[in-house]
């Protein structure tokens, strides 16, 4: 396939500015003996292509099936390579490109799909059983961030967890995601202000939320009372009356 | 993951221009807040996923010398022998592109399975088969240890009774002989025929497994496909554990089972011969 190919012309030596400290390692032992030097791929970046499935894609399931494929989609490319393509190769760039177009892929499959019933037309609630196997998110606050990065522009989302997810550098992520530097800067940073804005949105809404459920049994105890109803009591409680007020 | 973003493929307004100032700014804002979180995301892999990618080869001991076997999550999915390791694994990542690395034991249930020549519960990874060759293969594991069938014979299982010769390619790609018994297969004409590891090696695995090889080859010679019992009037392949039981002076040899049927003679229920397709 033509993705790895583009990888790897990016991935020549002389961009030698990200740090892979594997990759040497991993690409002799490639050259020396395909299947030895596969497990030595895999343990190496195993981590980092399966984290960087898990949150482009957020589901644990799915994440399985994009590293599977992307290991595989490696080993039947070197296959084809010669042993100096080998030898020069920067594994982990190429490696994590292969995967986010293996990612891209199932987007677009995903895409062709029928549409779905207008009942699963909202977003995906929370998968309990996934979040009980994931380990790492370990707190509500890590659990409600992988939400968000679903909520991100794909191309956002890739740099995003690319740099802090899967700790990359900037010009490795340019090579993986085939953007220039600057491009990539840019979808971190507004990727990130893009997260932090999502958050401060989820937060005051749970606010609102408590807010209004205080109000309403404030007001449900009121309408026990005799008195008639006073739709004026409540005053700077706006969005309450807009939202619940008719009940 | 079925939510299309608006925003996705519309170029980027601030594509290219320099934003370090930016990056900087919220750098340092979000250090100790998003990033630290977003580092917290990474996850290792579950342990099954490497066994979702990669075989596992073992040597095992067997009915033939030098058996070699590979397998995945799914099951056995190469078996080989009187291969060197480096043969081995260049013959399976032609066939399969899939990584092969070494296994410290056997699957449960290979070594009694090769010992007894019966599956039990072992599985079989025959993804990489058409449907039709995994219909053939699933038909020749039908037939009985000590026991022969005819390529036709498979065909008909396989519910194309007739694409004898395919079936004949079939069988000769199975990646798991001796698994699946392909070596109980026989010429339509009675007599034994070719194998994956060669005729000799065929004949052998037949002896081991009691088939009257002389027997098979003279019953050939002579143009009888078919042994009857004239007590029971039942019609039989003549490896079938039923023929073997008819005594010497009770057996009816038949050409084909429209002859045996000319003579009052109905097809055995085990064996299930059929009529001859003239290949």
């Amino acid at each position: 396939m033509t993705v790895t190919d583009e990888a790897l012309d990016h991935a020549r030596p002389g961009a030698d500015r990200g740090t892979d400290p594997a990759g040497a390692r991993v690409a002799a032992a490639l050259a020396r003996d395909l299947d030895t030097g596969f497990e030595a791929l895999y343990e190496a970046y195993r981590g980092a292509v399966f984290s960087t499935a898990l949150r482009l894609c957020g589901r644990w399931a799915e994440a399985e099936d994009l590293s599977a494929e992307a290991f595989l989609r490696a080993y039947r490319a070197l296959c084809g390579y010669g042993p100096e393509r080998i030898a020069e190769l920067r594994p982990r760039a190429w490696l994590l490109t292969i995967l986010t177009n293996v990612w891209r892929n199932s987007l677009r499959t995903a895409a062709r799909r029928p549409p779905p019933g207008p009942l699963e037309d909202a977003p995906d609630p929370p998968d309990p059983g996934e979040e009980v196997e994931d380990t790492a998110t370990r707190h509500e606050t890590g659990r409600e961030l992988a939400g968000l990065l679903a909520e991100l522009p794909h191309a956002q989302r890739a740099a995003v967890v690319l740099r802090h997810v899967t700790d990359l550098p900037v010009a490795e992520i340019a090579t993986v995601l085939s953007l220039p530097e600057g491009t990539v800067k840019s979808h971190i940073s507004r990727g990130l202000a893009r997260l932090r804005a999502l958050r401060t949105e989820q937060r005051t809404e749970q606010h609102t939320e408590q807010h209004i459920e205080q109000r309403t049994e404030q007001r449900t105890e009121r309408r026990t009372t005799p008195l008639r109803p006073d739709p004026g009591a409540d005053p700077g409680s706006g969005r309450f009356d807009q939202r619940g007020g008719t009940r | 993951m079925n939510r299309t973003d608006p925003a996705h493929g519309a170029p980027d307004p601030l594509a290219g221009e320099p934003t370090d100032e930016l990056t900087t700014e919220l750098a340092g804002e979000l250090a100790g807040e998003l990033a630290g979180e977003l580092a917290g995301l990474a996850a290792d892999a579950p342990p099954s996923l490497l066994d979702r990618i990669a075989a596992r080869r073992v040597h095992v001991a067997g009915p033939l010398e030098g058996l070699q076997v590979a397998f995945t999550d799914h099951g056995v999915a190469y078996l080989r022998a009187g291969m060197d390791d480096e043969e081995f694994a260049a013959s399976f990542r032609a066939r399969f592109a899939r990584p092969l690395l070494p296994a410290s034991r056997p699957p449960a249930g290979l070594v009694p399975a090769l010992r007894g020549g019966r599956l039990g519960g072992l599985r079989l990874d025959l993804r990489g088969l058409s449907d039709f060759e995994a219909a053939v293969l699933r038909a020749a594991a039908r037939i009985p240890r000590g026991q022969t069938r005819p390529y036709a014979w498979v065909a008909r299982a396989a519910g194309r009774p007739r694409a004898v010769r395919a079936v004949g390619s079939a069988l000769g790609r199975n990646p798991v002989p001796l698994l699946i018994p392909c070596h109980r297969v026989t010429r339509s004409d009675g007599t034994l025929g070719d194998y994956v590891f060669g005729a000799a090696a065929k004949e052998r695995l037949l002896r081991a497994e009691n088939v009257d090889v002389e027997e098979v080859v003279d019953l050939a010679r002579r143009g009888v496909r078919l042994v009857g019992s004239d007590t029971t009037g039942v019609v039989c392949y003549p490896t079938c554990g039923d023929a073997r039981r008819i005594t010497p002076g009770h057996r009816r040899g038949f050409r084909d089972l429209a002859a045996a049927r000319a003579a009052g003679y109905r097809p055995c229920l085990h064996c299930r011969p059929g009529d001859a397709t003239p290949t």
